[in-house]
């Protein structure tokens, strides 16, 4: 009897692994999606497919955003070269960024983190506005994105991609990947790239982007058992970045630690081991075990012309979770526990802020789902952290779907951070600022720690339009800072406060969305976006410096249908940003001053790809191709080492139009 | 020698009656329920959540397999097959009555065998 349940199973389990596979074969045949919205899922989730992600120039996750509404890209700065991201006009330290669910970008790696996955390794991105899950712990306030890479049992065997561009950038990616038996399998992924040239095309003596160098390399393992429902991940990677900017006669042999010329450098170099392990219950679909282990450490030293910044960290995460029903799938529940451990030691010039935070925590999220129309999230945690003292992080998340095709969703919930007030604003040790820390009570760098809330609601709604499709969608997130690590550049040129919050500071953000099928094949998507951004400084009440009161974000993207397996596909971005709050220099002499906001300027991207088979395909693209360029991208470019120079403040493209090809070759 | 077989067979019997009321907390259960569309899913799957014991409920609309896991401790898949009838969808075991089919939504009206 017990063998016949068990052939039972075994055939079941066969026969939805074939189902699986039918589905698979059919989503490759069906036109996939760039960017699916849920309907269903209860947070306000956007799926980032790999398919979106061929659309930007050249990929790391930092440039994957660019077409995305959720997700607001500046271009990248002429000091680090990488794009810094916002959500709910908040800088990536208030959002958790995950990597399989092992939250990733964080710490040390805040500044220049997300530029360290290559995209051709990305499977999928998640993207959640609002408070997200407590799952993976306490520090997400805007927003969390978790990006899933690219599974081993389920990759192709050979994969290469190379890139280049008029700005001197090369990239390679190669895949390799083996199937070692039924159960087990590995990938290798080798990424290069290389910025060998200087450009400076303004001429004002400094690069417009950095030289640089990166290799990065991934080693993956996955197991999957089905009879007895084990499932597991090992994943080994080893990182080294190096960049050089500063002027361009800056010769880093000679140079460094001198006046001669202005110049920097920033190398990385990273070390990651995670595992996963997860088990699901004989008989109990619904009944899971996860426990999530990773250790990175993360070492860069950098200079800016004479100041010198050092910070390595060393981090353990352990996540243990279990995810069961009460009575039934309607109501399910995830409880478990969290321990993070990390060992700072970060130098800035010659003071020591060495230290080691570490926290333990327990957390239940309770999931509601009728099955038809509506669902609720109710989170909560518990955390005991050495600086952070003890506190409880709750969060909601609401879905109702009051009609066909329509859903409402809302969420609000609470987030707490150490800030890490020299790694999060790093490119401000290239001005001649003195870095100034008022406060010497709390337990962060003398600061006290972030608290926030975060509230949102938001309504989508898709619709048939002279029959063909459409959607058009609206959000309004607000987000409430309690205590925040204030970072002011409105009170002297020559300075950057850090400071406790004294009054208010918070974050509007309200974003309408429309998307429509104009033709066959042919579809826009546009976004508006605005927001309020306002922090009491010590001088009075700003937006916060940077940060465009209004966005508009346009893509028009047409395939061809495919024939012969081969295709065309085109594809066009705009982007509009409105004007910029500067920071404060009206008491510089006047040669050496921003106006008080940036001028609104245009960005425009534009991509061809031609499908030849399933095995190659050949892109060109130009970014910029309006050729925008910042009026004065560096004060006091002539006298670098005065009181006047400052190379931190960057509202738009510095280098212009770029132009770029590339291919990508599979062997399936 | 007779007493012996009779003893064997009574041992027997007593020990698959056992096995017999050994009921099976996680039974996976797959049966067929008609019906047509997406607003059938929702209502089977509504009744058969609405049993006792029925822990996960999933009705496939292009293939009509009904397939849940039920605690036989606390309900028998007649108990369920009786509830999705209830609502008006026929499964293998349970027909609807003609009143509850009539009560169905225009687009529901599945075509009964």
């Amino acid at each position: 009897m017990q063998k016949n349940i068990m052939l039972f199973v075994v055939l079941l389990l066969s026969v939805s692994m074939f189902s699986q596979e039918d589905l698979q074969e059919v989503k490759i045949t069906k036109k996939q999606k760039g960017i699916k919205k849920s309907y269903t899922l209860t947070g306000n989730t956007t799926i980032i497919t790999s398919k979106e992600l061929l659309k930007a120039a050249c990929c790391n996750l930092a440039e994957s955003f660019e077409t995305n509404p959720s997700i607001d890209v500046n271009f990248s700065d002429a000091l680090t070269g990488t794009k810094q991201i916002k959500m709910l006009g908040l800088t990536s330290p208030y959002l958790l960024i995950a990597e399989e669910n092992i939250p990733s970008v964080r710490g040390a790696s805040q500044a220049y983190g997300l530029s360290f996955t290559p995209g051709t390794w990305i499977e999928s991105v998640q993207i959640t506005k609002g408070a997200g899950s407590v799952i993976n712990g306490y520090e997400s306030i805007s927003g969390q994105i978790n990006t899933e890479l690219l599974k081993p049992l389920s990759d192709i065997p050979f994969f290469l991609n190379v890139y280049g561009s008029t700005d001197a950038r090369f990239e390679v990616n190669t895949h390799f990947n083996k199937k070692l038996s039924d159960k087990w399998a590995t990938s290798l992924f080798v990424h290069g790239n290389a910025r060998v040239a200087k450009n400076d095309m303004n001429d004002d003596g400094f690069l417009d982007n950095p030289l640089g160098k990166q290799i990065n390399v991934l080693n993956r393992y996955q197991y999957y058992n089905p009879e007895s429902g084990l499932v597991s991940f090992i994943n080994f990677r080893y990182m080294n970045d190096k960049k050089q900017t500063g002027e361009v006669d800056f010769d880093k042999d000679t140079d460094r630690g001198t006046k001669n010329h202005w110049g920097s450098e920033i190398n990385t170099e990273r070390f990651d081991v995670s595992t996963k392990i997860g088990y699901v219950f004989k008989d109990m679909p619904y009944q899971s075990i996860g426990f999530q282990n990773a250790f990175n450490s993360h070492n860069q030293n950098s200079y800016f012309g004479l100041n010198i910044y050092d910070i390595r960290q060393n981090s353990f995460y352990s996540n243990l979770m279990f995810n069961s029903i009460i009575n039934n799938t309607k109501h399910k529940f995830t409880t478990g526990l969290n321990f993070t451990y990390d060992q700072y030691q970060e130098f800035v010039n010659v003071n020591d802020y060495s230290r080691i935070d570490n926290s333990v925590g327990a957390f239940f999220e309770y999931t509601f789902d009728n099955t038809d129309n509506f669902s609720l999230i109710l989170g909560g945690r518990v955390d005991n952290h050495n600086r952070l003292g003890f506190f409880v992080t709750p969060r909601l998340h609401m879905r109702y779907n009051p009609w066909k095709n329509g859903v409402l969703r809302v969420s609000a919930g609470r987030g707490k951070r150490s800030a890490n007030i020299f790694a999060e604003n790093q490119q401000l040790f290239a001005s001649s600022r003195t870095f100034s820390i008022l406060d010497n009570t709390g337990k962060v760098y003398g600061l006290n720690p972030e608290i926030a809330w975060n509230y949102g609601v938001s309504f989508s709604q898709k619709f048939t339009l002279f029959t063909k499709n459409a959607e058009i969608g609206f959000d309004f997130y607000r987000t409430d800072f309690k205590s925040q690590a204030v970072v002011d550049l409105m009170q002297s040129p020559q300075e950057v406060l850090f400071y406790n919050l004294k009054g208010s500071s918070f974050a509007n953000s309200f974003q309408a969305e429309f998307n429509y099928e104009l033709i066959h094949n042919l579809n826009l998507r546009t976004a508006y976006k605005y927001y309020d951004i306002q922090t009491d400084y010590l001088r009075g009440t700003f937006q916060r410096p940077l940060q465009a009161k209004h966005r508009f974000l346009g893509n028009l993207e047409y395939e061809t249908a495919l024939n012969d397996d081969k295709q065309w596909k085109f594809d066009y971005t705009f982007n509009w940003s409105g004007k910029q709050q500067l920071p404060y220099t009206a008491s510089n002499p006047v040669a050496d001053q921003f106006p008080d906001f940036s001028p609104s300027y245009a960005v425009m991207n534009i991509q061809v790809t031609r499908v030849f088979s399933p095995v190659l395909e050949v892109y060109v693209g130009g970014e910029n191709i309006g050729n925008y360029k910042q009026e004065k991208a560096i004060l006091g470019a002539t006298d670098p080492f005065g009181p006047n120079f400052d190379a931190s403040v960057a509202y738009a493209p510095i280098f212009g139009q770029m132009y770029y090809a590339g291919l990508r070759f599979k062997i399936k | 020698m007779k007493n012996l077989i009779l003893i064997t067979m009574i041992a027997f019997l007593g020990f698959s009656a056992q096995a017999q009321t050994k009921k099976n907390k996680n039974l996976k259960y797959t049966t067929e329920v008609n019906g047509n569309c997406e607003q059938c899913k929702k209502r089977i799957e509504k009744a058969a959540f609405g049993v006792s014991g029925v822990k996960t409920a999933s009705w496939d609309i292009s293939s009509h397999q009904l397939t849940v896991i039920l605690n036989e401790e606390k309900a028998s898949t007649t108990d369920l097959n009786k509830a999705i009838a209830k609502v008006g969808h026929d499964t293998k075991e349970v027909k609807a009555t003609q009143t509850d089919y009539d009560n169905l939504h225009s687009c529901c009206k599945y075509e009964r065998e």
